[in-house]
């Protein structure tokens, strides 16, 4: 490989493996196996686009072309108009916007509380607070299904999507007080002394400051959210009330073997999870190896 | 002065019980209060149209005797976390590990393996539906090139499951990132040290390597105990539990007793065992750390 042309490790006699040809053998090996790592990596999403791009005969011929003769993008038109996609589009912005505003807006409060504020039963409460977290949600499932569709009446409603999110996430308290605590208390201090409230403090100099963990809950919110399946299924019915999850598989119980039009309309749902992921990929990455760490 | 402190005390307290009241309500109403109704659930039949009637252990007894699928949907869920946890585990260190050295590109090479990790739900499921499909998919073209015959990867009940398996291991650049950050953590003056006792790669990966690692791999092994006994949407949309049950996930039969055949006690029954599963498997995840896992803390403080 011409990559690879390094100097030939000097004068001295070669010997079998010498310390830099090792080195170099090390790569070509990590390239060689991250390469084709790479491959399985993006192949499926290539061959998802090839697929929403052909005709309804194209994909049922073997051996399949990975580029169509014909980009038939009006696949795209199609797909979203079989089913009244564009709402489905509102409803699952509403519903995350709202669930991300909730859990971030609670989250943040209470993580303030947890790192900075000195009250009794703090630390025992955090404890149970982080102890939670590791509860599988299916044990609370059935009792918080009847009570929101029972009793509350929110059966078919978007309410048992959205308000449980205002009552903050214990993964996402657990974050931001992780990054609270690393901020110095000179700050608080220094701000009490000019005549700041603690409630300026939190507003003024912490959550500014918590830009960038702010930022990776927002992002972790909107990738569950927008993703959710679960929850929608098990609470909305009325065609007209469901999120894009709900809506596509609906399409494929309707267009089941029509492959271009499914994988043109996949394609859209990921879409947005797609582009938040690039723009925002430093704080992604920053903030799963955070909470890889604890 | 003593008084004027204390209200301030008694100021701040306030507020903390304030702002923390979001979560305590929250655990109260949604987590506590659901999870006791959920055990009193337990010891009822009620399909909530009907009243509940009190059975006791019936249901309990239905878990553990009279229903063959039960046993059989944790059998496949463990199962399958059998697989999957080690195989992401394993792949997504040694990844990590190559792609922890001066290679060019290491940052694109991240994000390209880390753009599956961020990417859930039933988009990806149809997605994969599509590439496992036996004539036109794209797994069995692959195999095609290489001259072997792929199988009805869905429809086959050996194959049902390693299906699931690789395809969670197209999400494996979550792990390798998180195990990345591990490696680079990791003072290279440990290295050196062993270095010039001349120790070999496998020595320097055994005694250094693993051990400042192990914290990570042992809260990756926990996320990884969680997230896979909880699978659902993928079994749901992509074989609904087929073929002859051969996929039937724990969290797909315990949805199908709730909100198809509407046995909500029974359902309850379902999700405590499941909850006592993982809070077994965590538990024996945590007893075991301290046999392997390694903290630089303790030991400088001993």
């Amino acid at each position: 490989m011409t990559m690879h042309s390094e100097p030939a490790p000097s004068a001295a006699p070669p010997r079998l493996l010498g310390k830099r040809n090792r080195a170099t053998l090390h790569n070509v090996l990590a390239y060689w196996i991250l390469g084709w790592g790479s491959l399985f990596i993006l192949s499926p999403l290539a061959w998802m686009l090839s697929t929403s791009l052909k005709t309804r005969s194209q994909i049922f011929r073997f051996p399949p072309e990975w580029i169509p003769e014909q980009f038939l993008w009006r696949n795209y038109l199609e797909a979203l108009t079989l089913l009244p996609f564009d709402i489905f589009f509102m409803n699952t912005v509403f519903i995350t916007g709202l669930s991300v505003l909730g859990e971030l807006t609670s989250s943040a409060v209470v993580a303030f509380s947890f790192a900075r504020l000195r009250w009794k039963f703090r630390n025992a409460l955090f404890m149970v607070a982080l102890a939670t977290m590791m509860l599988p949600r299916q044990v609370t499932l059935i009792p918080t299904f009847i009570l929101f569709t029972r009793v509350f009446g929110w059966k078919d409603t978007y309410y048992p999507l959205i308000i449980p999110s205002f009552f903050a996430v214990p993964f996402f308290v657990f974050l931001l007080r992780q990054f609270y605590m690393t901020l110095p208390f000179d700050l608080d201090d220094a701000a009490t002394i000019d005549g700041c409230s603690r409630l300026g403090v939190f507003w003024r100099i912490i959550l500014p400051l918590a830009k960038p963990a702010v930022a990776a809950v927002a992002i972790f919110s909107f990738q569950f959210h927008w993703n959710d399946f679960f929850y929608p299924l098990i609470y909305l019915f009325d065609k007209d009330k469901f999120t894009l999850a709900l809506g596509l598989r609906f399409f494929q119980g309707n267009y089941g073997t029509d492959w271009h039009y499914l994988m043109a309309a996949s394609l859209i749902v990921m879409l947005p999870v797609i582009l938040v992921f690039f723009f925002a990929q430093r704080i992604f990455i920053q903030g799963v190896v955070y909470h890889g760490f604890k | 002065m003593l008084a004027r402190r204390l209200t301030y005390r008694k100021r701040e307290a306030l507020l903390g019980w304030a702002m923390a009241s979001p979560w305590i309500v929250g655990f109260l109403g949604f987590t506590l209060g659901p999870m006791l109704a959920s055990l009193a659930l337990s010891a009822f039949e009620w399909d909530l149209i009907s009243p509940a009637k009190f059975i006791g252990f019936g249901n309990y007894r239905e878990f553990f005797v009279d229903d063959p699928l039960s046993l059989h949907s944790l059998r496949i869920t463990l199962a399958y976390a059998l697989m999957a946890i080690p195989l992401h585990l394993v792949l997504g260190i040694i990844l990590a590990m190559l792609l922890n050295t001066n290679i060019k590109g290491q940052s694109l090479i991240r994000t390209v393996y880390y753009l599956p990790a961020v990417l859930a739900g039933v988009a990806v499921a149809m997605l994969w539906r599509w590439i496992f499909s036996p004539d036109f998919g794209l797994l069995n073209l692959f195999l095609s090139y290489i001259g072997v015959e792929g199988p009805n990867w869905l429809g086959n009940r050996t194959w049902v499951l390693p299906s699931f398996v690789l395809m969670s291991l197209w999400g494996v650049g979550g792990g390798m990132v998180i195990y990345l950050a591990g490696l680079q953590g990791i003072p290279t003056e440990l290295y050196e040290a062993v270095e010039m006792d001349g120790a070999t790669a496998l020595r320097k990966m055994w005694h250094i390597t693993l051990p400042m690692l192990s914290p990570v791999i042992f809260f990756q092994l926990i996320m990884g105990v969680i997230s896979s006994m909880q699978i659902f949407t993928q079994a749901f949309i992509m074989t609904d539990g087929g073929p002859a049950n051969a996929s039937l996930f724990y969290m797909l039969y315990l949805y199908r007793q709730a909100f198809e055949y509407r046995n909500m006690g029974y359902a309850s029954v379902l999700a405590w065992i499941l909850f006592l599963c993982i809070l077994l498997l965590t538990l024996f995840v945590f007893r075991s750390a301290s046999a392997w896992v390694y903290y630089e803390a303790e030991t400088q403080e001993a």
